[in-house]
């Protein structure tokens, strides 16, 4: 495993995601893909899902990619990455290796509409298998990619392009997918959820370097404040994570083996869930007096799950 | 290292099992494939040789066709030998990335096992999946029985991974009527099938960590024509790699193949074009014609895509009258081959009379004398110089008479 030390070493690794693509000035994708590839010095081949990230980093005759890199499509990042993984395996059997001194590591990269809808059944069925890769879902919460589109990871009362607000609606009405817990569920060695911050690098740095560097399916779900869709100022991204973890609508843990909880930041007061969904566009309508219930009702889900999550910490199961 | 397998001179094998041990004789590194009748056989013969030590590459049971044919590219971009079986539902479950298998130039071989699209859903065989995928940008070559199954899947990857083509490429075989019809196979021994095939020559491997590529790119309109043109460029002068290792294959084995199969066309005024089990009926049919003094002969492209336009047409120079038989619905137009065949009779100056006939639909029953009743038909434009008989027609359809015209 990597040891990640300072901010100023890190900083020095040679990007193997380089500057110059096309993502929102302030988009928080390609923070954490630079954390998550700079979390090892293994060499990597990754698959990626379409969404953002994709479009925006290999625009043909340019890629923003210095590491061996491949998109096939929008559902199948992790059943790409399972074949490219057991090519690995059965070219060291066979010894016929491309570089017998180098280590080969696998990571994946989808956004929400890729690993908790579209790209869901192929996740589960890599990580059932065991194929020893890193899958890293970039959670924005929406299908940004093509026009800020609902998914299941979209949280309650949010507006998007298909739940809008209106005269009779305060936008999307279903909670958020818990799939950090269904990962777990699946009995992967390693899952923790992370976001892109100035606060907090070195927890995701840790994290994907953890995963990275445990044999098996590993998943991490970094929260990845967007932008556009969310409606913040470019320069707020990490202000807004921070605010994510700060409320505990996006609690930072792991989880080993399966069912070994940590909480790996504790916010020394909790600030109420205003003061995150406030700050973003796309909740501006649950201000409204009518709307005072939906707040209500995220505040007491956001309390209930940082109470299970303590006492499952707690418990040590 | 793998176990070798002792074969016998001759096997007694069906159309899976045959596709089966081309598979392991060809060492392939990833096998990622999903169980669907009648090619589920495909995978669970692999499996057995692999639980007997004779297969040292990954076998991966993924949790769909789509994640299959997916892991496919994966390992495919990683840089080694791919394979992988299917059917129908499964073929359809494909098709997304059967696209983006061949546009990212992978040669990954796929044993195919013919069989109808639901709805209604049907077992059977038919070619509507081989149809489904006709545009794919994959190489479809044409076994008509188990050794050809066999034949056909060893010169698959020599061909597809050939430095000139590097392309998928399909083997076909029609379901049960070859995949669970067991008949004599003679195989090759594992170290000639091995030589023959060679050693898989990797071009840009993912795997190759030292020198990074990037696959699956995006590209707009100022880059997506020229590469789907170049994509088609390679397809379309495949034909001579073909050949090749056609040539090189008869000189292990002793069995000759070509881009545009006939029997007995030189003298015949008369036509049938089909491909897979049926053809073998028709043989029969023919010579039963000829006795009664039909000048008739038959023809298969071997090679569905890329079509052998000028051969086909080349072939049929001579006959007056064409039926091209469709095993697939073709859903309001004429069908597939018919449509070929006129084209390559028309890129060529040439007018046979040319009808069209459906048969065989979800593994119907289509005999010699159904197919005799075809030539008869056949041989009437043939003497009235002008179609007389429908354009299009129904072999052993029940109910009231179906045609169009
Ligand atoms: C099979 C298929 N269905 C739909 C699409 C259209 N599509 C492309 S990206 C995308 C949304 C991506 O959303 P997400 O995975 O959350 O990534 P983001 O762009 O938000 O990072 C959609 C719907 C597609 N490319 N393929
Ligand atoms: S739309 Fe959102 S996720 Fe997409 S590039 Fe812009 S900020 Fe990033
Ligand atoms: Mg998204």
């Amino acid at each position: 495993m990597k040891k990640i030390g300072s901010l100023k070493e890190f900083a020095c690794t040679p990007d193997r995601f380089q500057g110059g693509h096309r993502l929102c000035p302030g988009c928080a994708h390609s923070m954490i893909v630079r954390e998550v590839v700079n979390a090892t010095d293994d060499d990597l081949v990754i698959s990626t899902a379409t969404g953002c990230l994709e479009v925006c980093s290999a625009i043909y005759p340019y890629t923003s990619w210095d590491v061996s890199w491949i998109h096939v499509g929008f559902e199948n990042a992790a059943a790409t990455i399972s074949g490219a993984e057991a090519m690995y395996k059965a070219l060291s059997r066979k010894n016929k290796l491309y570089n017998e001194d180098r280590r080969v590591k696998f990571v994946a990269f989808g956004g929400d509409g890729g690993t908790y809808d579209i790209g869901f059944q192929s996740l589960s069925g890599a990580a059932e298998r065991g194929h020893d890769f890193l899958y890293v879902c970039l959670d924005n919460e929406n299908y940004a990619n093509t026009g800020g589109q609902r998914s299941s990871a979209t949280p309650l009362g949010a507006h998007t392009s298909t739940t809008p607000r209106g005269r009779v609606s305060y936008g999307k009405k279903q909670k958020k997918k818990d799939l950090t817990m269904i990962m777990a569920a699946h009995g992967c060695p390693y899952v923790a959820t992370a976001i892109p911050s100035t606060k907090h690098w070195k927890d995701l740095a840790t994290k994907a370097a953890k995963a990275i560097s445990t044999v098996g399916p590993t998943f991490i779900n970094a929260l990845s404040p967007c932008t556009t869709e969310w409606k913040f100022k470019p320069e707020e991204t990490t202000e807004i994570a921070d605010l994510a973890v700060e409320t505990c609508a996006f609690p930072l843990y792991e989880i080993e083996d399966g069912h070994k909880l940590k909480i790996t930041y504790r916010p020394k007061v909790k600030l109420p869930i205003e003061d995150y969904l406030s700050r973003q566009g796309r909740f501006s309508h649950l201000f409204k007096p009518e709307n005072k219930w939906i707040i209500e009702e995220w505040q007491k889900q956001v309390d209930e799950y940082w109470d299970y999550l303590q006492r499952r910490e707690e418990a040590g199961v | 290292m793998a176990l070798k397998y002792e074969l016998k001179q001759k096997e007694v094998w069906d159309g899976n099992m045959a596709a089966a041990h081309a598979l392991r004789q060809a060492q392939v590194d990833v096998v990622a494939a999903y169980p669907i009748t009648p090619s589920t056989p495909i995978v669970q013969n692999y499996a057995q040789f692999l639980a007997d030590g004779y297969v040292d590459g990954e076998f991966v049971m993924v949790e769909s066709e789509h994640s299959a044919m997916s892991a496919c590219v994966g390992a495919a971009a990683a840089g080694g030998r791919v394979a992988t079986a299917t059917s129908s539902q499964g073929y359809a479950l494909m098709v997304e990335v059967l696209y983006q298998a061949s546009g990212m130039r992978l040669p990954i071989v796929m044993t195919v096992v013919n069989r109808a699209l639901a709805s209604p859903l049907n077992i059977h065989g038919d070619h509507s999946d081989l149809y489904l995928g006709r545009d794919a940008g994959w190489i479809h070559l044409i076994a008509n029985n188990p050794q050809e199954a066999y034949d056909m899947t060893l010169c698959a990857f020599k061909i597809g991974e050939d430095e000139r083509v590097r392309l998928p490429v399909t083997t076909n075989q029609d379901g049960f009527l070859v995949s669970h019809t067991a008949q004599v196979v003679k195989p090759l021994d594992d170290d000639t099938a091995y030589k023959f095939i060679g050693e898989y020559k990797p071009k840009y491997p993912m795997l190759d960590t030292k020198n990074p590529v990037t696959y699956g790119a995006q590209t707009e309109e100022e880059w997506h024509f020229e590469h789907k043109a170049n994509q088609h460029k390679a397809l379309m002068d495949s034909p001579a790699v073909i050949k090749e290792v056609f040539d090189e294959f008869e000189k292990v084995s002793g069995r000759k193949y070509n881009l545009v199969e006939t029997y007995k066309l030189d003298d015949a005024d008369v036509a049938l074009v089909l491909m897979g089990s049926a053809y073998e009926t028709a043989m029969l049919a023919v010579d039963k014609a000829r006795e009664e003094g039909i000048k008739v002969g038959l023809l298969m492209p071997r090679v569905f895509r890329p079509f052998p336009y000028n051969e086909v047409a080349q072939k049929l120079k001579n006959v007056k009258a064409i039926a091209a038989l469709d095993r697939s619905m073709p859903m309001g137009t004429t069908g597939a081959l018919y449509n070929e065949v006129a084209g390559a009779l028309a890129a060529n100056g040439q007018s046979a009379i040319m009808t069209n006939y459906i048969y065989g639909l979800g593994g119907r029953d289509t005999t010699v004398e159904h197919i005799l009743e075809v030539i008869r038909e056949t041989e009437k434009n043939a003497k009235a110089g002008k179609r007389v008989t429908d354009l299009q027609g129904f072999i052993n359809l029940r109910g009231p008479k179906l045609s169009f015209n």
